[in-house]
């Protein structure tokens, strides 16, 4: 079972309930940190990292000799990370989505391919929590081939919190299109419920159930509420906007060790998302 | 000699565009005949990705030795380079204008991309 943390907008807490979540647990449980970018649910976890694998995305190498500057390759390839005119072709890796296309339609079978590095994947223990983190390598922006590296580690057998990039294009996609279930968290504000429109839009168009969480409840006003009542959509909790959780998250603590009283609200997340955790 | 210029109109009187990969046009002007063609380039002008690599490729392509812009990034660069197209940036107002200072020979021939590429 996977369960993804989203938003829409940066900021609103996906790494702070996905954390919290995952130590609220009472089973072992699989945390994937898919926010490649930016991945920081370690900051708060403290492991110790057991393994730790390079990724590779294929990209086309032309063998000159072979090539007789025909340019299908070009003529394929949507993303123009591969170019000819009558010449040997020019190759943009940063481009290159690794779909080995152009490979398959040369004729003259001069494109073979080779690695080429984007990052690496780290996964680590901490007492019930297994962390699979994706870590992006400066200057490469391609993330979801790395996402999907997280995702290829991950054990069917043991329930997994998604912990998902910001906003709504590819990186979202790559990691959530698979969920069982969708988290979407929000904040109260205009902000807020300009990017959860949008992220519910993504949701829906990815055929995914998913139920909203509130973070920093008694900022802003009424209009995500109203918004989720108009929509239909059901919240599963808030989180007030206390600023004890704002010193434990600077200090790099969980809400759960931090302020004890706040485990039942993460307690009764679980288990309308069908995790098992402490009864209350 | 045909020259290619980055431009928003359909004449010769119309603004030369900065930008080269997503120019909304081309104008691609014969000095030898001193006629011109205008091609639309607003497949690219909405590319998600791969603008400049695409429109560089047209601008070859179309057997221009020269490109007039007003910037060029790295890697619509590289692929106007392995194509032979010389690249002359230059901030006059019209197309007109721009091809009379190239016939003057006062533009100069851009050495490598003057603008940072943009990420995917």
């Amino acid at each position: 079972m996977i369960i993804a943390i989203a938003s829409g907008k940066g900021g609103t807490g996906k790494t702070t309930l996905s954390v919290n979540l995952a130590l609220a647990a009472h089973e072992p449980i699989q945390l994937l940190d898919c926010d490649v970018e930016a991945p920081n649910a370690h900051l708060f976890l403290n492991p110790f990292v057991i393994e730790s694998t390079v990724v590779h995305v294929p990209i086309p190498v032309v063998d000159e000799s072979a090539c007789d500057g025909c340019g299908e390759c070009g003529r394929m390839c949507e993303y123009h990370a591969i170019v000819s005119f009558g010449s040997v072709p020019l190759v943009f890796p940063e481009m290159c989505h690794g779909c080995g296309g152009c490979m398959r339609v040369c004729p003259r079978h001069a494109i073979s391919e080779k690695g080429h590095r984007i990052g690496e994947v780290h996964v680590s223990t901490v007492g019930h929590i297994t962390l699979i983190e994706g870590k992006i390598d400066v200057g490469i922006a391609m993330a979801p081939p790395l996402i999907r590296a997280v995702k290829s580690r991950l054990s069917a057998s043991v329930p997994v919190l998604l912990d998902a990039p910001p906003g709504t294009s590819c990186p979202v996609i790559a990691s959530i299109r698979d969920a069982d279930f969708v988290i979407l968290v929000t904040e109260p504000t205009a902000f807020g419920l300009h990017d959860l429109s949008l992220a519910v839009d993504m949701t829906r168009a990815l055929h995914r159930p998913f139920a909203v969480v509130v973070n920093r409840m008694g900022i802003g006003d009424d209009r995500v509420h109203r918004f989720c009542r108009e929509e239909g959509i059901r919240i599963l909790a808030e989180i007030p906007d206390d600023r004890r959780i704002a010193e434990a998250y600077s200090e790099g603590r969980s809400i759960v060790d931090a302020i004890p009283a706040y485990r039942g609200l993460f307690h009764s997340i679980l288990n309308q998302i069908g995790i098992v955790s402490l009864s209350l | 000699m045909k020259v290619a210029l980055t431009t928003t109109g359909s004449n010769l009187s119309d603004p030369l565009e900065p930008r080269f990969g997503r120019a909304p046009k081309f104008l691609v002007y014969d000095l030898d005949s001193d006629t011109f063609m205008v091609l639309d380039n607003n497949k690219n002008l909405n590319a998600v990705q791969g603008a400049g690599i695409q429109s560089a490729d047209t601008i070859a392509r179309i057997g221009a030795s020269a490109l007039i812009t007003g910037h060029c990034g790295p890697k619509a660069f590289r692929v106007l380079s392995a194509a032979g197209v010389k690249v002359y940036a230059s901030s006059a107002r019209t197309v007109e204008e721009a091809i009379d200072l190239f016939r003057q020979g006062k533009l100069n021939e851009t050495q490598s991309a003057d603008v940072e590429g943009h990420w995917v």
